[in-house]
């Protein structure tokens, strides 16, 4: 592991036992992560974005779960071997995470301030007074006004904005070093959205923090992240900086997700692009390039062998056996 | 794309400057929201009245008669209708029937209660453990819980209160000594009766679990411990305080039934079961003997059910307080 880096994930396999089959949900993905760096991990739903995350953060049920294989070190321990209580010395502590939907990841039935001051109390040993000085002041840096009074109130008091704020002072209560945004941004509004892109921005700054930002919205990808993993059926198909991957996307996906953005200077009257077909069944072991079914310039060997992630400029790698610059296979 | 990374997101506004959402009422708290629907609740209110007037009888008759007067045995006054000096009336032995349903409340309660405490403590556990771990552990417990279920309750009772009531030596509780065989009657009620509380139990565990805060609270790197006391039981607490109370009611039904056979809290002590017991023979001539111990009951049992309703309207967080 190199000292820059923070996390390093190689060759990451998770799957799902159920009933009808095996689900491949991640297969063999390795990325890395510096200290202070901000990644984006695109891709449509159901890829593997989340799954990767929970497989890291141990978050995945076994069974039905299972991390078939990968290593991921962090600080130079392997969060896939270490005991379970170690584990819950680094949740929240270490890496801590924000979830989609705010509206349902707050207990209904206990207080913010209760709720604010759980991972303190766990992870720092702060008695009360001290855990409700510091959730006041973690309230008011997410920018929750009165946040003394709001200490007592329950989370159906708040607003959708407002708890994923809450969710991410809980997040940031420890000061952790990596932040695992699970798009933080997709259950809530637009205007909300940017406001809550803004708050981690600054509060990255702020604190110093990495951060892992999960989404499907370029647009906010764009913003945030200093660079980009593009996942696709469990694989990683493209990896860039972020103007790379605007500028010089080398896997078909990324093209069709780029082409599929809406864009403010096209006819009104046009439809909006999108992929035809659907991401592939992940209960079938994968064989050859899963985009392969959609993929408008496939050709024969695609269907054959999965592409490797190969380099394809500085801190530029895809996986695809079609070069789309020269308009030739590789 | 025109933004990169490394340009400030210039169009955002600054977000401290922003109030909360005031759209949003302040809102009612979860106790207040609670105690509105429970007022809404006339039959709830009744039960809830009667039935503390029903602990003030039984525990406050202590201060006014003493133990003894219950037990007191006046062969010249057997059978006495309800007159001024006994307005209850009088048992076959001359036994002050006002006093004694006093004195068989408090046990007829305390029974109730703690019944329920031991079928708490067994289902409560065993549902968690169940719902929250499942695999084998569920498997054997699922199926002792379902061996436990399928042989008759009243058999059991009747058998268990038969073998073990003569074991057990007397025992002295607030200031009163109690025949054994009430704690027997205790233990064997709350050993029968946890399977439906375990069940009800596992189910909300198996439910609550998969919530998204539960997730999140696990991300936080909260101990299994705290994730089911702290998270999981206090969103599962309506459906088992309302269980628990109806089994107060189920368990003082089930006392005057083993009672009533002779096989319960033994003679002198009184409960109202055991007053029931013998007043058979006397159903047309001496109708005091089982009117006021079997009205209580009722009374009891019924004002238990109506409380437990209301609770389970009111805690139930989808029914909403106009």
């Amino acid at each position: 592991m190199k000292p820059e880096l923070l996390l390093d994930v190689t060759n990451l396999h998770t799957r799902f036992h159920i009933a009808e089959g095996t689900v491949y949900a991640v297969n063999g993905i390795s990325f890395s992560l510096k200290f202070g760096e901000t990644i984006a991990v695109v891709g449509e739903s159901g890829c593997g974005k989340s799954v990767t995350m929970m497989s890291i953060m141990r978050l995945i049920s076994i069974p039905p779960g299972e991390i078939a294989d990968g290593q991921a070190m962090y600080r130079g321990r392997d969060l896939l071997q270490i005991s379970e209580e170690e584990m819950e010395q680094i949740r929240g502590r270490e890496i801590a995470m924000v979830f989609q939907d705010p509206m349902t990841s707050l207990n209904p039935v206990l207080t913010i301030g209760r709720q604010l001051s759980e991972a303190l109390r766990v992870h720092l040993g702060m008695d009360n007074q001290k855990s409700r000085q510091r959730a006041i002041e973690l309230l008011d840096l997410v920018g929750i006004s009165d946040a003394t009074h709001q200490l007592g109130n329950y989370p159906h008091q708040f607003s959708g904005g407002m708890r994923q704020r809450v969710m991410i002072a809980m997040a940031l209560s420890c000061a952790p070093s990596l932040l695992i945004a699970d798009e933080p941004t997709t259950a809530l509004d637009v205007t909300i959205q940017a406001q809550i892109v803004e708050l981690v921005l600054r509060l990255r700054e702020k604190l110093d923090m990495s951060v892992i930002w999960i989404t499907h919205d370029l647009g906010v990808v764009a913003e945030i992240a200093e660079r980009v993993l593009v996942m696709y059926a469990g694989f990683i198909v493209e990896e860039a900086m972020v103007d790379d991957l605007y500028e010089d996307s080398r896997h078909p996906y990324t093209h069709a997700l780029l082409a599929a953005l809406p864009r403010v200077d096209r006819r009104r009257d046009q439809r909006l692009r999108s992929i035809p077909g659907a991401p592939p069944n992940l209960l079938v072991a994968p064989k050859g390039c899963p985009f392969a079914a959609r993929c408008e310039y496939v050709f024969e060997h695609c269907l054959a062998e999965m592409p490797p992630l190969i380099e394809v400029g500085t801190n530029h790698r895809s996986a695809c056996w079609f070069d789309v610059k020269t308009g030739k296979p590789r | 794309m025109d933004s990169s990374p490394s340009q400030p997101a210039r169009s955002v506004p600054d977000v401290l400057q922003l109030h909360p959402d005031e759209l949003e009422t302040p809102l009612l708290s979860l106790e207040q929201l609670t105690w509105r629907r429970f007022r809404r609740h006339k039959m709830a209110i009744f039960g809830a009245i009667t039935l503390a007037l029903i602990i003030v009888y039984a525990f406050g008759g202590m201060v006014i008669f003493s133990e003894a007067d219950a037990n007191l045995v006046e062969t010249g006054a057997r059978l006495n209708p309800p007159s001024s000096k006994h307005p209850f009336g009088t048992d076959t032995i001359g036994r002050d029937i006002l006093v004694r349903t006093m004195y068989g409340g408090q046990i007829s309660i305390i029974i109730g209660l703690t019944a329920m405490t031991v079928e708490l403590l067994i289902g409560v556990t065993i549902g968690a453990l169940t719902g929250y771990f499942g695999g084998r552990l569920d498997s054997i417990l699922m199926r002792l819980t379902e061996a436990v279920l399928v042989i008759p309750q009243i058999f059991l009772l009747l058998v268990m209160a038969k073998y073990f009531a003569q074991s057990i030596p007397n025992i002295s509780f607030l200031g009163r000594t109690f025949s054994g065989s009430a704690l027997v009657i205790i233990l064997v009620i709350g050993v029968t009766s946890w399977p439906y509380l375990a069940r009800i139990v596992r189910a909300q565990f198996l439910s609550v679990k998969e919530n998204d805060f539960i997730l999140a609270a696990r991300a936080t790197g909260t101990s299994t411990r705290e994730i089911i006391f702290r998270h999981i039981l206090p969103n599962s607490i309506a459906p088992i305080i309302v269980a628990a109370t109806l089994s107060v009611a189920s368990a003082i039904t089930l006392e005057a039934y083993i009672s009533f056979l002779g096989l319960g809290v033994r003679p002198p002590t009184a409960t109202w079961g055991n007053m029931l017991e013998g007043a058979y023979n006397y159903v047309e001539s001496a109708w005091w003997l089982w009117f006021f111990p079997g009205l209580l009951i009722a009374l009891t049992v019924l004002s238990i059910n109506f409380l437990g309703d209301g609770l389970r309207d009111a805690l139930d967080p989808h029914s909403r307080a106009k």
